[in-house]
């Protein structure tokens, strides 16, 4: 696992909808492996056991009342969209179904 | 009359208090000086003159008509381009979000409004606030006005770039691994990240969203604190913020008083790893400590060692999470593919991702997505959470024996510029001081603790317990005074003078 | 891709000779309530493009969201309801893939700490020996809190749908509303009857969360919607529920997404049971895959094959806190649940005294919520069923939807139901007659008085009238009078008819064989 491949990260590139070019695979695989290689020290710390901790701060149970509260208008929400077409977001063609 | 952008934001606001100046007068000798000298420090990416004056000229009206106004009301403020603004651009410091005007106000910039600060405009940053240099915009470095040929620190390092060049008296700062602390330090300017959910983090532009935390960048510890004050309190809007009280950061600030007070020194944050430059100028701030009635004691934090690893684990894991948003529809960079026609959504979106992002920014991305997949999520992921809660617990037994923790801030330090852009380990490895408060979402505090023999400011920092944030305060003002008494004045005015290149 | 299918399939009877069925089904619910999942946008169906929409469910940069209360407490009632253990501690969160209708690009879902979860539902299925009816248990496995995704259209090419268009356009008004995600355990052991056992299975989940009333459950609108997945695995013998079969490995299965409706269920597990088989039997081996239905002609076409790139890389949802349902809470909620719809069946077919068929025919229908109502607005049990499982069942057979949908789509309520009954009682209508009066509410003309006032419905009352046209009969037919005379009382039926004709059927047959049977001189 910390011989990272350069078709592993081609693989990651795709998960993370990134078109790496060549010339950008190249130089992570090399800068990802020394990473990896670093902070993998992580599994050599005293973890037997212990729980693990995903929020700083032990809140639980925040919740807000179902009521309605006032929405963008439609141009707001649309202003800033790449392209729109009758109030919506206009978007290039979806190759699958979800 | 002094010149208002050499004064404190708490002098700003006895003399618009007492009449002496006018938020206009303010505001405008602040567009000025930005004006003479931005160009070559590069602390702000939009500037928001009209607006800021109109702000102003609203706050002396309501003023002359008897309103009772914040304390801080006509103090103009800088807003780091993480936060959203309605009416001006958020960029965050990336090509993708080139132009974008959000439609509503970060929490903390509707409390910066509602208190009446008019806004400056928007500061520089490492894009999505991933760095420690500000090398990472899109849009260009800031120079340390220490030596332009400098980082500042990072990510915000034109916040702090902004206070410490006179440029603004207050700004807001992120901090997720000390991207408000490492630029004060490397600054000589003073920063404060609170509490994980002491302010609000909605309109932030997250990073990662469980060490994400907004705070306060000036110049004096008070002015930290009054600012602290204003960005501080719940907030519905975000699911993390705490509901309680603002610890009295203010009456801290001016209590300033250290009698009885354990100072912890973290053995794992000192010696090995600092610059002796930076270590010298600590150990004499201590001293002033212990002068000023403190108790000194050593206390050992084990799992600091490990600190840096889990901290590159969990922050692009949920980053490359949070940075999915950025992918063409909606908002934002939207960019074909070379040589393919009719694309497919896919494809545009891949493509506007690789444009849009810089290399820091897919780094962590794909470092984050490896960290998560499936296979690998147990030893990366899965692993650096566990040591996220010994670094935890080694936090709670420290503050048995220690009231306060205190450390550098940063190893070095300012570096020129490209000394560490293809050495992504040896940046990150400048961060080991400030990550561990992140992690355990303890506050934090920085403050000069003088300059070090290469002529360039090093950085104090001062840790408290979760929701002790006053502590940091009233430390934080006790060493001041010492120290701003040693040296017959602000650290601030040793700095060079920045040529006026423009206007002014 | 076209939607016919080339894909062969063997006769469902032929294929259970040789394969056992086994299923799992998804059903995804949308709640009712007034606001999305994780911000204050309202929910409204139908509502202009991008008019709910807010930077927290758009995915601005920035935007947080927080917990919907009335969606956590739903999620709750319907685990209770399934008969789960709730989770003392559970947290969202995020699944992450890119889909241009998902703001996010991930969706915020509970992985493996589910809210509800070791639940099962019983469902009443026809019996095997064809006497009467069963229960067969479905086990719940999960049941979990996340948000919907926003809606595509399609612009270009033939047909509108995802293939072949030139682009696409994005609402987000849907986004972000919540959404509960129930997952059965594997369902095994109901051989031939398994695709009766799924449609029952999403009647009864239907008509528990209706009782709920925590949705509006519109198959139609997509409040509702159920992904079906079926594999076969060799048979070990004629009784499905033997030891032996249980323990043969499962095959491979299909995931067939958006079934949404109770009859598609029922054909889409009755097809993908035909197809595996002809797979398996020609010697090939089924992939694992998403397969869409398509409703109009009831097959399935391939999707997406799954794979490792379904990698969705979950992790606890920084954004939000944990979900720990105070056990007070949850036992507060759990006193608070309305009478299970299976319990609640049983008491009233004691009050309304039908039969066993009665009640079947009354439940295939589903026309037992009809009946109550009706019945609580004044009508007899006997009348009330008479009624809706005469025409409106039929036509909304017809129509392919089911009773209270249609009901609902032409406006007939039980109070119309009731109120014709009150008309026959009143003697105002005849039984022909209040059938036109149905038609007539059923093709909206209004309130059964209304139609009956309207089509000049109504018995005469007038005896004069009445005793007139009886003479007029009699004069026309003496031979059959005379009869009648001489003691054959039920020659008088063809009598009665030829009244009812000079009437033009606007009277009352028992009033005029009573007339008849007088001026004959005849005790009736």
């Amino acid at each position: 696992m910390a011989d990272l491949t350069r078709d592993d990260v081609a693989h990651l590139a795709s998960l993370a909808r990134i078109d790496l070019s060549d010339a950008e695979l190249d130089t992570m695989v090399g800068e990802l492996a020394s990473i990896i290689s670093s902070v993998a020290a992580v599994q050599q710390a005293p973890i037997d056991g212990v729980e693990p901790m995903s929020h700083p701060m032990p809140i639980v149970n925040v919740t807000r009342p179902d009521e309605v509260r006032a929405s963008l208008t439609p141009e707001a929400a649309l202003a800033m969209a790449p392209a729109s077409e009758i109030e919506r977001f206009a978007v290039p063609r979806i190759l699958t179904e979800d | 009359m002094s010149d208002p952008t050499r004064m404190t934001a708490a002098a700003l606001a006895d003399a618009l208090a007492s009449g002496d100046l006018s938020s206009e007068q303010i505001t405008r000798a602040h567009l000025d000086r930005i004006q003479g000298v931005d160009e070559q420090v590069g602390a702000y990416l939009h500037v928001a003159g009209e607006s800021a004056l109109a702000e102003a000229r609203e706050i002396d009206d309501r003023r002359a008509k008897g309103e009772d106004l914040h304390r801080l009301a006509g103090v103009p403020i800088a807003v780091k381009d993480v936060m959203t603004t309605t009416g001006m651009p958020t960029t965050a410091g990336s090509k993708m979000l080139e132009g974008w005007v959000p439609p509503y106000d970060a929490t903390i910039v509707a409390k910066l409004k509602a208190a009446g600060l008019p806004i400056l405009g928007k500061t520089n940053m490492d894009e999505f606030a991933m760095g420690s240099s500000t090398e990472h915009s899109a849009y260009g470095l800031t120079r340390n006005p220490w030596d332009l040929e400098r980082i500042p620190g990072g990510s915000g390092g034109g916040s702090s770039a902004a206070v410490a060049s006179w440029q603004a008296p207050l700004a807001t700062g992120t901090d997720t691994g000390g991207s408000i602390r490492q630029p004060a330090a490397l600054t000589g300017s003073v920063g404060v990240k609170p509490t994980y959910g002491g302010v609000s983090r909605y309109g932030m532009i997250a990073m990662a969203s469980s060490l994400d935390q907004g705070g306060p960048c000036a110049r004096t510890v008070l002015d930290t604190a009054l600012l602290h004050e204003v960005m501080a309190g719940h907030d519905p809007l975000d699911s993390t913020s705490i509901d309680q009280p603002v610890p009295d950061v203010v009456g801290a600030a001016q209590r300033a008083d250290v009698k009885g007070l354990r100072i912890g020194i973290v053995k794992e944050l000192t010696g090995e790893g600092f610059s002796p430059l930076v270590q010298a100028r600590f150990d004499e701030s201590v001293q002033h400590l212990v002068d000023a009635g403190a108790e000194v004691v050593e206390v050992s934090c084990p799992n600091f060692v490990h600190a840096l690893g889990a901290y590159y684990l969990i922050m692009p894991s949920e980053a490359s999470s949070n940075l999915a948003r950025f992918d063409a529809m909606r908002y934002g960079l939207r960019v074909s593919p070379d040589g393919i026609d009719a694309p497919s959504a896919e494809q545009v979106m891949a493509a506007s991702r690789d444009a849009g992002f810089g290399d820091e920014v897919k780094r962590r991305i794909i470092l984050g997505t490896y960290a998560l997949s499936s296979g690998y999520y147990d030893a990366y992921y899965g692993s650096a959470q566990k040591v996220r809660r010994l670094i935890a617990d080694d936090f709670a037994a420290a503050f048995g024996s220690a009231d306060v923790l205190v450390s550098p801030t940063a190893p070095t330090t300012a570096f020129r510029f490209g000394d560490k852009t293809d050495d992504p380990m040896a940046m990150y490895r400048g961060d080991i001081a400030t990550i561990p408060a992140n992690l355990a979402g303890v506050p934090g505090m920085s403050l000069p603790s003088g300059l070090a023999e290469d002529g360039l400011p090093a950085g104090f920092q001062i840790l408290a317990p979760a929701m002790a944030d006053d502590r940091l305060y009233t430390v934080g003002a006790a060493l001041e005074q010492r120290l701003v008494s040693a040296w017959g004045g602000h650290l601030l005015e040793q700095a060079p003078e920045l040529a006026i290149t423009k206007g002014a | 891709m076209a939607t016919t299918t080339t894909d062969d399939v063997l006769g469902y009877d032929e294929a259970l000779t040789t394969f056992d069925p086994v299923m799992g089904l998804e059903v995804h619910v949308e709640l009712g309530t007034r606001t999305k999942m994780f911000c204050g946008c309202a929910t409204e169906f139908g509502a202009e493009p991008n008019t709910q929409v807010c930077p927290v469910c758009l995915g601005l940069p920035g935007a947080l969201p927080v917990v919907n209360e009335i969606g956590v407490e739903s999620a709750i009632r319907m685990g209770l309801a399934l008969n789960c253990s709730i989770a003392q501690w559970c947290r969202f969160a995020r699944k992450n893939y890119f889909y241009p209708d998902m703001p996010k690009n991930f969706q915020t879902s509970q992985y493996d700490e589910p809210i509800a979860f070791d639940g099962y539902l019983d469902v009443e299925i026809p019996a095997a020996t064809g006497e009467g009816t069963e229960i067969f248990r479905v086990e719940i496995e999960r049941a979990h809190m996340e948000e919907d995704t926003g809606k595509s259209l399609h612009v270009g090419g033939a047909t509108g749908r995802i293939q072949g268009a030139e682009y696409s356009l994005v609402d987000f008004n849907r986004a972000g509303i919540p959404l509960i995600e129930i997952v059965t355990r594997p369902i095994a052991g109901a051989g031939e009857r398994a695709p009766e056992v799924a449609k029952a299975f999403v009647g009864a989940l239907r008509d528990l969360l209706r009782s709920l009333e925590v949705s509006d459950l519109k198959m139609e609108q997509g409040s509702m919607r159920c992904d079906v997945n079926l594999s076969l695995r060799a048979k070990a013998g004629d009784d499905p529920t033997s030891p032996e079969q249980l323990a043969v490995p499962l095959g491979t299965r299909s995931e067939t997404k958006n079934v949404n409706s109770l009859r598609s269920v029922e054909r889409a597990v009755r097809y993908e049971v035909c197809r595996h088989a002809a797979v398996l039997t020609s010697g090939g081996s089924v992939l694992q895959e998403t397969r869409h239905w398509h409703e109009d002609t009831g097959v399935t076409t391939s999707g997406r094959e799954k794979s490792d790139a379904d990698d969705y890389r979950y992790f606890p949802e920084p954004d939000l806190v944990p979900v720990a349902p105070s056990r007070e809470w949850v036992e507060e909620l759990r006193s608070a649940l309305p009478e299970p719809p299976a319990l609640r069946r049983k008491r009233l077919l004691g009050e309304w005294g039908f039969s066993g068929l009665e009640m079947r025919d009354v439940i295939n229908a589903g026309a037992i919520e009809l009946i109550e109502a009706t019945v609580a607005a004044g009508a007899k049990a006997q009348s009330a069923r008479k009624w809706w499982l005469a025409e409106p069942s039929r036509r909304a057979n017809t129509e392919g939807v089911d009773l209270a949908t249609y009901a609902e789509q032409v406006g007939i309520t039980p109070e119309h139901v009731a109120e014709l009954e009150s008309l026959i009682v009143a003697g105002r209508l005849n039984d022909k007659m209040a059938r036109q009066v149905l038609e007539g509410v059923l093709d909206g003309e209004g309130a059964p008085t209304v139609v009956a006032d309207a089509r000049g419905l109504e018995l005469v009352q007038d005896d004069g009238a009445l005793e007139a046209a009886v003479d007029t009969v009699i004069a026309a037919n003496p031979d059959v009078a005379d009869k009648i005379r001489g003691g054959k009382v039920q020659a008088a039926g063809a009598l009665i008819g030829q009244v009812m004709k000079e009437m033009k059927g606007q009277a009352d047959a028992d009033k005029a064989r009573a007339i008849i049977l007088t001026k004959l001189g005849v005790e009736g």
